[in-house]
């Protein structure tokens, strides 16, 4: 025997009551994992951000668009080395709840900026620069409607529609791409925005976002005030940030993801901290002889506090442990249904570790007060021999 | 020369706080146990008794005056102190055995070993040796609800007795057990103070359990009266 045995025996004496504190803290950890997964799959576009990319917007928001003529302006600013342009499409398939993300680019300039992200044969790169109605289809895309290079496709616009009254752009599949870096999502197509431009009723001329490379990051601050400042009180006055920042901003319109998980996160974790809390209280008094008799054995106030801190933080591991792998499960099960919104879900080990501390500031915090009151408790007192 | 005792008592003074009264216990007791000694200490109820044992065991401090055992002055040590104190020279035996109820009887035994650097085998041995000599070696794996009253004070003994400590401090042993099962419990304590030398210092209001002892000491509003019992 030793303590762990000790600490063991002690929590399961009640079978029932250890197996409900267990439960409910699996569920807690449960939520957490989910919570974070998706929390962090929301915020992974700002992993993959580049450090020298900028992104320039209109500055009113980001939806309104910008001339096409600031995209030869921004390129021959000085400290730029590269620069593209794109349009949000707001796309679907054949149906409206068939949601295609879809971004109408230059294609060269494009592909050259995209290159460090997404791989694409050399073949199908130079396809889509030739064909005037060919589309690049990333793999998931791809895979979830069954398309092939060579497909025609039509895609429709719940934003745009065309000159003859049409919202469907047809399009040939001229090439599919994978993925350089694990958390790049390859649900998207890119179409022409030559092909694009020519036939839509309204905004002709006009594009969504510059992307733009600078030849350092340590200039990216001096290049993008200068690009605001080229177009400051024009009627299309423009905000230039960090493509990191730019994710996050975008990210940022459907909430803040990080203060909803933690504020579910925080209220399961407030309200297992007071059950387990009180019922580690309950467990001590009820304990107070058997703690009286281990000091009488020769165990110090010191080890006895250990003994008490021990089971909360065992209890804490057993129901965080298998909570987290109900978490990976779950996120697992969600992944291929939600990869369309959430491209980089997973329960990665840096929430593993999160969990794991919380875990462990769990078990303090419910066992601290308990542990207290037993390094405290008198001989005398506990054995009823004062 | 004569040899000093183990316990050995001066001048000692306890009292308690009770609302606004403080109480007196003992004042300016002087006590003296040689080692291989079995002493009953008898007397009414609040006479004190409890709180002798509390003292010679480390559990309570004096108001004032020495408390010496084992050649240790233990009056003015810290709580780790006392800590370490008991689990080196002291056995505890309680009415109500206070056996751990999720524990064997040989994990149970087992506990005051876990303060000690013994390896897993040595305390093996240890607690196999105390359980036969309390005649249990068969119910090492027994819990204490599928034990009689008897055979769980005996494993308590067997958790006295493990660490081998010079003095055993037994608390009205017999007071919740019949009186064959008393009788056996009170030989097995005779056999540990006749074979193996230990010092046995048991409060007890048994006159009959108060025979098994070498002597006894009555206590009576803070004084010893000493006095030979008949056979």
């Amino acid at each position: 025997m030793n303590d762990f045995v000790l600490i063991r025996k002690n929590l399961f004496r009640r079978k029932l009551r250890a197996i409900l504190m267990i439960v409910s803290i699996l569920i807690a950890f449960a939520i957490f994992g989910v919570l974070a997964a998706f929390e962090r799959a929301f915020n992974v576009g700002q992993e993959v951000a580049e450090a020298d990319r900028l992104v320039t917007v209109n500055k009113v928001n980001f939806t309104q668009p910008l001339p096409i003529a600031y995209f030869d302006r921004v390129r021959a600013f000085p400290g730029v080395r590269e620069v593209t342009h794109a349009n949000w499409f707001g796309g679907y398939y054949q149906d409206p709840k068939n949601n295609l993300i879809v971004f109408a680019v230059d294609p060269e300039t494009y592909l050259h900026i995209i290159s460090t992200d997404m791989v694409i044969p050399p073949e199908m790169r130079q396809a889509f620069i030739r064909e005037r109605t060919g589309a690049l289809v990333g793999e998931s895309m791809a895979s979830k409607f069954g398309w092939k290079v060579g497909d025609h496709i039509p895609i429709s616009s719940n934003i745009f529609s065309q000159k003859n009254g049409s919202n469907t752009w047809d399009v040939a599949i001229v090439g599919i791409f994978g993925k350089r870096k694990p958390q790049v999502g390859t649900n998207v197509m890119l179409f022409q925005y030559a092909y694009f431009n020519e036939a839509r009723s309204f905004g002709k001329d006009t594009i969504g976002w510059l992307v733009l490379c600078t030849t350092s990051p340590s200039i990216n601050d001096q290049v993008a005030k200068g690009v605001d400042a080229m177009f400051a009180n024009s009627s299309y006055e423009t905000s230039t940030d960090t493509e990191k920042a730019f994710n996050k901003a975008f990210v940022a319109q459907l909430g803040d993801i990080a203060l909803i998980v933690t504020l579910v996160v925080g209220a399961a974790f407030i309200t297992i901290l007071m059950i387990v809390g009180n019922t580690m209280m309950m467990v001590v008094r009820e304990r107070a002889r058997e703690i009286g008799v281990l000091k009488t054995l020769g165990f110090s106030s010191a080890r006895v506090l250990h003994l008490v801190l021990g089971e909360t933080v065992l209890l804490a591991l057993l129901g965080g442990i298998p909570g987290l792998a109900v978490a990976a499960a779950v996120t697992l099960a969600l992944r291929r249904s939600l990869v369309e919104f959430v491209p980089g879900m997973a329960l990665n080990v840096s929430i593993v570790l999160a969990g794991l501390g919380f875990m462990l500031m769990l078990g303090l915090a419910t066992g601290l007060l308990p542990a207290i009151n037993a390094w405290r408790l008198k001989i005398a007192v506990a054995m009823g021999r004062g | 020369m004569p040899e000093s005792p183990l316990v050995r008592l001066v001048g000692v003074s306890k009292g308690f706080v009770k609302g606004r009264e403080t109480i007196s216990v003992f004042h300016d007791l002087d006590l003296a146990i040689p080692a291989g000694d079995f002493v009953a200490v008898m007397g009414p109820s609040g006479s004190g008794k409890t709180t002798l044992l509390n003292l010679l065991g480390g559990i309570d401090h004096v108001d004032a005056g020495e408390v010496n055992v084992a050649g240790q002055r233990i009056d003015g040590l810290t709580e780790s102190e006392l800590a370490r104190y008991r689990a080196g020279n002291v056995g505890f035996v309680f009415q109500f055995y206070n056996l751990m109820p999720m524990l064997t009887a040989a994990q149970n035994v087992e506990l005051p070993l876990l303060l000690t650097k013994l390896g897993k085998a040595q305390r093996r041995s240890h607690v196999e040796t105390a359980l036969k000599i309390v005649a249990l070696a068969d119910r090492a794996t027994h819990y204490p609800r599928e034990m009689s009253g008897g055979q769980q004070q005996r494993v308590a003994i067997a958790r006295a007795i493990v660490s081998d400590p010079k003095l055993l401090l037994c608390d009205e042993p017999t007071g919740d057990l019949d009186r064959a099962t008393a009788d056996e419990i009170l030989s097995t304590l005779k056999v540990l103070n006749s074979e193996l030398g230990k010092t046995i210092v048991m409060v007890t209001h048994d006159p009959a359990a108060a025979r098994f002892a070498g002597r006894t000491l009555h206590l009576d509003k803070g004084c010893f009266v000493e006095k030979e019992l008949a056979a």
